[in-house]
């Protein structure tokens, strides 16, 4: 789709190689490797203050890094951000939506942003809006959107440059299961027509559905990589039994050798034989709230990045 | 060399421009109203009103004395205003410059849109006022068509100042202070509504190094009554060198502030 334009390998759309970002004294983002390949869609999970959004600034050329190397698309954020950005579409995690104009005037007039010619820019806007299925919400001001008609603009504007990258930081903030799911739905169509997507989320489920590659940060760190399946069996195994946390139950487990976590006032017990668990809770303890569920990113996010609130 | 930003500054500064034009004309019949009723009532209450009292000054009839006046402080306030208000909502509370930014933009391309924007509103109500001026009989013709392409090195000048203040304002509220330690006091003080010789000796000077809108009144009030004198070059030179210095060093704060 890009041929013209001069990558490093075919495959790498993105990548970073000691990536840093200071501020001051805080280091934002500490010497990160990652590569982003051609057609997936890349997650950045973490707390907050992990890095991840200051590491999309630098991807989308608007922070400059402090050390390391970046490039997008082969080339070098810091000597080449007008030619890379010409080829990315951004969802910002904040709506910066022009409330001067209507939905359809905010396409229009951030396609000139990218040169398209008015004629082009029109007929791309009736398509977006058409794709993001806010036809009828063409000529409304902003400020009498929906948050989820905000955020489904926001992907259309994103894509009136007909991008090569997505960068989505936090594409689903605040929006009601119904709209999250149509949002998933286009992104997986988009992905579908050979786009490439970076995103972060706090929602490990979207996370889950949507990254075919993650990566989990915190404190600038990237603590581990890899698919949401993988992920899942090697640091939360395969399923996971929740107990009362009370003494009886946790004299069960020990007799039975199984390891557990006590997290407030639930046990939890990471194991691949979730049934024996179940089983002798049942048999020995005669417990009622045993349950028994498949592993999730949440129990890997937890387990990693820990239970401290962060700010 | 010394990086200035000014090589980061490209055509694409005139989409910036264009948005703020395509934004203006939505709204045209507030944003006409002003430049066809302020010199109406000016003129009528200072110019006719208070000037009936008001002999002739250096030999001019105190409505033609005040009506070059009248234009610039047009063009002061609608520059210097749009460069900090509304500047300053668009980049602080609508994020409009970040989502510039995002698009094939540099920083620089958006501050050079936004003042050129600035110096063109200020042109436009330049434009707007002159036919009330006419109808008064109140300016020389066909000279006095000069204000209009004047207008626009005029308030480059003060959308240039006005950024500077945008680029290093803690909050909206605090642009209050430029506007009535710094504008007001120009409005009165630069030669507009009497002329700057009857005041102290260093005064006159402070003014004459340090108050842009003296030099814009001196070139206006040349245009309008066809009295060219060095002075009025001097002016003119004072407007350019100092109208780029606050450019750069706008472009320069913008950074700072906005690219961490």
């Amino acid at each position: 789709m890009y041929s013209h334009l001069r990558r490093d390998s075919i495959s790498d759309v993105i990548v970073a190689e000691s990536l840093e970002k200071r501020f001051d004294d805080v280091v934002a983002v500490d010497r990160i490797d990652f590569a982003v390949r051609e057609g997936e869609i890349f997650g950045f999970l973490g707390p907050n203050g992990a890095g991840k959004t200051t590491t999309m600034k630098m991807i989308q050329c608007v922070s400059p890094k402090t050390a390391g190397t970046l490039r997008v698309f082969g080339m070098d954020v810091s000597t080449r951000p007008r030619q890379i950005k010409q080829h990315l579409g951004v969802v910002p995690q904040e709506n910066n939506l022009d409330p001067d104009f209507t939905a359809y005037q905010n396409l229009t007039i951030y396609a000139r942003y990218f040169g398209i010619p008015r004629k082009t820019a029109e007929e791309r806007a009736e398509e977006l809006l058409d794709f993001m299925q806010l036809r009828e919400k063409s000529d409304v001001l902003i400020d009498k959107l929906s948050g989820g008609m905000k955020r489904r603009l926001i992907i259309a504007r994103a894509l009136v440059n007909d991008p090569e990258l997505l960068i989505l930081d936090e594409p689903t903030i605040g929006l009601d299961p119904q709209a999250r799911h149509l949002i998933w739905e286009k992104l997986k169509e988009i992905q579908a027509q050979g786009n490439t997507q970076v995103m972060t989320t706090h929602y490990l489920d979207e996370a889950a559905r949507l990254c075919d590659r993650l990566v989990i940060m915190d404190h600038g760190k990237i603590l581990v990589e890899g698919s949401p399946g993988s992920l899942i069996s090697e640091y939360a195994g395969t399923d996971i039994v929740e107990a009362d946390s009370t003494p009886q139950v946790m004299a069960c487990l020990d007799a039975i050798g199984a390891s557990y976590d006590a997290v407030g006032d639930v046990v939890q017990v990471f194991t691949g034989r979730p049934h024996d668990v179940v089983r002798a809770l049942m048999e020995s303890c005669s417990h009622e709230k045993v349950l028994a569920r498949p592993a999730t990113l949440e129990d890997v996010f937890l387990k990693l990045t820990g239970r401290t609130l962060r700010e | 060399m010394v990086d200035l930003g000014l090589s980061r500054i490209t055509g694409s500064a005139l989409y910036v421009w264009r948005r703020n034009w395509d934004a203006f004309i939505k709204t045209y019949r507030v944003n006409f109203i002003p430049p066809f009723v302020e010199p109406l009532l000016y003129l009528l209450a200072l110019g006719y009103g208070l000037g009936a009292f008001v002999e002739a000054i250096d030999g001019i009839p105190y409505p033609q004395y005040i009506a070059p006046a009248l234009v610039s402080i047009s063009v002061m306030y609608s520059a210097f205003f749009e460069c900090t208000y509304s500047s300053f909502v668009r980049m602080y509370y609508q994020k409009t410059f970040d989502a510039i930014i995002a698009a094939p933009l540099s920083i620089e391309d958006v501050i050079a849109g936004e003042i050129l924007w600035g110096a063109t509103r200020g042109t436009i109500y330049a434009t707007l006022m002159l036919p009330v001026l006419i109808a008064f009989g109140v300016v020389d013709l066909p000279t006095s068509f000069l204000l209009i392409p004047f207008a626009l090195p005029a308030g480059l000048l003060f959308a240039c100042i006005g950024m500077c203040f945008t680029a290093i304002t803690p909050g909206i509220d605090a642009l209050n202070y430029p506007s009535f330690l710094f504008i007001t006091p120009m409005f009165l003080f630069s030669g507009t509504f009497f002329p700057l010789d009857i005041l102290p000796e260093q005064v006159q000077y402070f003014a004459i190094a340090f108050l842009p809108l003296t030099h814009v009144v001196n070139v206006n009030r040349a245009i309008t009554l066809t009295a060219f004198s060095p002075f009025v070059l001097f002016s003119l030179v004072w407007i350019g060198v100092v109208t780029v210095i606050f450019f750069v060093i706008a472009l320069r704060l913008m950074r700072r502030r906005l690219i961490v």
